[in-house]
């Protein structure tokens, strides 16, 4: 994966905009969170392939990002992103690591449904 | 120590590196089948490199073809891949789960076990994978059932399982327990680089220990 180009990624939104499409989000600090460190509470929320159509989406923030998706009645959103691919299949990856290189929010765009 | 097969189960490719690879690698060199079903492939894995080398959809692949090698490494000649998801087999229906492991135990008919001790293994994905391991051993009459070495490392394991009573010296087979776990390089790097720093990694690496799970019927 590559650095977030903003723009690049603001393009593939646009491409991707009022047209079924496949969506992966996943929020994680990891399994072993509060088994390392009791102060942490550990959360974290993942879906995969849910269908959605949005209208608008748009990519903000000085970097980390944060994308959001306008929906008919309702929005998905996604904050930390780091870095992102486009790849050959046109599924737009976006992840964001943090400064260990794990990641810890996975944002994924696809007009088929992920493997 | 003679055992004659040894079957060994866990939901994550890297899930035999720290604990067990040495108890394997003395049994394979001993001569004994070992049989390794994985759950699944690691694919909720954070470790994604600096600067990533890996994103959500390439990982899967990357974990097996690492477990593929670790197996290599270890001298496994069987490996399962039960194609579960990361993070989702405590969601799994749990009769259908054992169903799958008891299968794979009856046609392999190991006299040892190697798994996840059933809620004190941290990982949800750890205990889900132990519980299932015993529900489906449960069903064999007690007296035909393998031994069961389990894995724990919760904070009360020992204040309510006691002290492990299985403790395995696996210093003549270090260097293959250390080129398996280097085979999970994606997710183990990281960690022996920082344990290599704290420079206690290779005595607590040269020790395995085991709870022969005790049946309550």
């Amino acid at each position: 994966m590559q650095p977030i180009d903003a723009a690049a990624v603001q393009e593939a939104l646009n491409h991707l905009a009022n047209r079924d499409i496949y969506i992966h989000l996943e929020t994680t600090n990891g399994a072993y969170a509060s088994h390392h460190n009791e102060g942490v509470f550990s959360a974290g929320a993942y879906i995969r392939n849910a269908r959605i159509r949005f209208t608008r989406g748009k990519i903000t923030g000085p970097g980390p990002y944060r994308v959001g998706l306008k929906l008919d009645i309702g929005w998905v959103y996604a904050e930390g992103l780091t870095h992102w691919e486009w790849t050959k299949e046109g599924q737009l990856l976006l992840a964001g690591h943090d400064y260990e290189g794990k990641l810890a929010v996975a944002l994924e765009l696809s007009g088929e449904p992920f493997a | 120590m003679n055992e004659r097969h040894v079957l060994v189960v866990f939901p994550h490719p890297d899930d035999e590196a720290f604990g067990v690879s040495g108890t394997i690698a003395q049994h394979v060199q001993s001569g004994t089948p070992v049989t390794y079903a994985c759950l699944t492939l690691g694919e909720m894995g954070r470790n994604m490199g600096v600067p990533p080398f890996a994103n959500r959809e390439t990982l899967p692949f990357i974990r097996r073809q690492e477990l593929e090698e670790a197996c290599r490494v270890l001298g496994i000649h069987d490996l399962r891949l039960l194609g579960y998801r990361d993070k989702t087999v405590e969601f799994e229906d749990e009769e259908e789960l054992a169903d799958r492991i008891a299968a794979i135990a009856a046609e392999t008919n190991p006299s040892l076990v190697i798994t996840f001790y059933p809620g004190y293994s941290v990982h949800p994905d750890h205990d889900a994978c132990g519980a299932a391991v015993i529900r489906a051993l449960k069903r064999w009459p007690k007296e035909q059932r393998p031994t069961v070495y389990c894995v724990a490392f919760a904070k009360n394991c020992e204040q309510d399982l006691g002290q492990p009573d299985v403790v395995r010296d696996v210093s003549s087979v270090i260097d293959t327990k250390l080129a398996a776990i280097r085979a999970h390089r994606s997710q183990t790097e990281g960690l022996m680089q920082a344990a290599s720093k704290r420079g206690d990694a290779l005595a607590w690496l040269k020790t395995e220990r085991f709870w022969t799970y005790r049946w309550d019927d």
